[in-house]
């Protein structure tokens, strides 16, 4: 089962410039949720600060009833065994071909034998469908599989927190589709907490239990998914919609008058958008309880029958 | 980089911080050999030949200076003492000074700091492992090592150098040079230049790492970086070099 992770009050800033203030939230144990914002609201700074890598001015971030922010240098390490994160460009080892860097963590934190290294190793590139490119370097290979290599390599502990800071980034619909498959898969079989950071509006609509929108320094709001998808809130709106009506602006943000001129000339009264239908596991996986009641509601919502056992 | 009236002591605050952290991780098991071995070859493997080739022209270079100077003097039987003592004393640290900062530590910011741009150290954090015990610790050690044979070996290719020089371009005589070998310079002078080197090669490699792990901004950073290391590295290790000499003097009894 995941951890829970508490997030309290906290800012963070660089200099003068503040990032974000008073974020709280509470990442459910064994959920996928997701952060959304547009660039440069400093989505990837909170991953970090979440992983200990950046010291927040203010707040607190509990994993597992420890407060990262507060913990010594050792103490800080053996939390992160708790953690497995996915980089953006998957941050493989460049000395070190695939296989060594999946068993990486395996060697450098277990007693294991190298034949039940071996074993695990593979067991998770075949998990994400690498299988056949244990001798490549990262750059010898696509975008995509540094990507899955990473995740792979984020797995090989078995955390209890996965965070991807924007899996799909670079990579075409069509993998970001495989992905998104693959991480709602992974949450099934590993029963793991999941924080997606990401800006692609379609994934954030089908994967997530929980959505939150990081925009102007502060976050506008944290919540299940359902909440957010019918949310009147402008910024929100804008944002799940992919317009350009709205607060959030090419530059940052807008001035107050030309946000609402614009808000009036979008018709708010026509219909709410339909709920996009959750990505559920594929027929091979098993579902946990949790799983099984989601894939109800969603065959109740949309009258599907439910897919696979 | 943004100009700041503390900038220069922050950085000045977080190497010292580093090398502090390197020193506690030294005892921290377990020992990572493996990558300490590497690492002492390739830092060995940058530096040997250009320092072997450096160190040749230098000795030549005082071998001439000493020759002329002690024909003058009418002191030519002076001249292999001269000549040993200078490039025992002064010119075999340097020597290993610029080569370890300009070969070495260059190939260690820039190996780290590319590391540092790919998040590739931060990917190492997050799996529980520690960056300085895993790579700054081995780096300096190697460095360090490293640093002690070069100086061995400038001392030596040095000293032949200048015997070459001084006997057979300048016509000196073979056994006068041998036979004034010892007379200013002891073996003591030997210990205080390896000495000095292991802390030259200290020094380059905390530097060196130091500036490849806090690198930003992309490539143009790392290139930054390594500019920046060579800049600081020399400047301590001539800081360094000059007050070890002050103290040397005042502790070793001198001949002569």
């Amino acid at each position: 089962m995941g951890v829970e992770i508490c997030v309290e009050g906290l800012t963070k800033s660089f200099g003068h410039q503040v990032i974000w203030q008073d974020v709280s939230l509470t990442l459910p144990a064994g959920e996928v949720s997701v952060m959304l914002g547009p660039s440069g609201t400093g989505k990837s700074v909170f991953l970090k600060t979440l992983v200990g890598l950046l010291k927040p001015e203010q707040g607190s971030v509990k994993v597992a009833g420890r407060d990262i922010t507060r913990l010594r240098e050792r103490d800080l390490y053996e939390v992160r065994k708790l953690f497995g994160v996915l980089f953006q460009d998957g941050a493989l080892f460049g000395s070190m071909n695939l296989y060594d860097n999946i068993a990486f963590p395996l060697r450098e934190h277990t007693r294991k034998s190298e034949s039940e290294i071996s074993r695990i190793v593979l067991e998770k590139m075949d998990m994400v469908g690498l299988i056949g490119a244990e001798g490549k370097l990262p750059g010898e290979i696509s975008g995509g599989m540094r990507k899955r290599a990473g995740l792979a390599r984020a797995l090989v502990l078995d955390p209890e927190i996965i965070l991807f800071d924007e899996p799909d980034s670079g990579l075409d619909p069509v993998r970001v589709a495989y992905l998104n498959q693959l991480i709602v898969d992974l949450n099934a079989q590993i029963d793991a907490t999941f924080l997606i950071v990401t800006h692609d509006i379609a994934s954030a609509r089908q994967v997530p239990d929980n959505i939150g929108l990081l925009f102007r320094r502060e976050l506008v709001m944290f919540g299940p998914r359902e909440e957010l998808l019918a949310s009147d809130e402008p910024v929100v709106r804008q944002f799940l919609n992919g317009r350009m009506q709205g607060p959030i602006g090419m530059a940052e943000e807008k001035d107050a008058a030309q946000v609402e001129q614009e808000l009036a000339q979008i018709d708010e009264g026509g219909p709410a958008d339909a709920l996009t239908p959750r990505l559920l596991p594929g027929p091979g996986i098993t579902r946990p309880p949790r799983w099984e009641a989601i894939a109800r509601r969603e065959a109740e919502l949309h009258g599907t029958g439910v897919r696979g056992a | 980089m943004r100009l700041s009236p503390t900038g220069a002591l922050r950085h000045s605050g977080s190497l010292f911080a580093m090398a502090l952290d390197v020193v506690r991780s030294l005892p921290r098991r377990p020992f990572q050999a493996r990558e300490f071995i590497q690492q002492a070859w390739f830092v060995a493997s940058v530096t040997i030949l250009p320092t072997a080739l450096v160190s040749i022209p230098f000795g030549a270079v005082i071998a001439l200076q000493i020759g002329s100077l002690t024909r003058q003097l009418g002191a030519q039987s002076f001249s292999g003492a001269a000549s040993v003592l200078a490039v025992l004393r002064e010119a075999s640290p340097i020597v290993t000074a610029l080569l370890i900062a300009g070969a070495g530590g260059t190939a260690i910011c820039a190996d780290l700091g590319a590391r540092k741009i790919r998040d590739e150290i931060d990917a190492m954090q997050v799996l529980g492992i520690d960056p300085i015990h895993r790579l700054v610790v081995p780096r300096v050690l190697a460095s360090m090592v490293v640093a002690v044979l070069l100086n061995g070996l400038v001392s030596v290719v040095g000293v032949a150098g200048g015997y070459f020089f001084n006997v057979v371009l300048q016509h000196g005589t073979p056994g006068a040079y041998l036979a004034s070998f010892t007379t200013l310079a002891q073996l003591s002078d030997l210990w205080a230049a390896e000495i000095k080197a292991l802390v030259f090669g200290a020094i380059a490699a905390i530097v060196a790492s130091y500036k490849g792990l806090t690198a930003q901004g992309g490539p143009k950073g790392v290139g930054d970086a390594v500019n920046q290391s060579v800049v600081i590295t020399f400047m301590l290790l001539f800081v360094t070099n000059f007050v070890m000499t002050a103290v040397y003097f005042q502790v070793v009894p001198q001949r002569g």
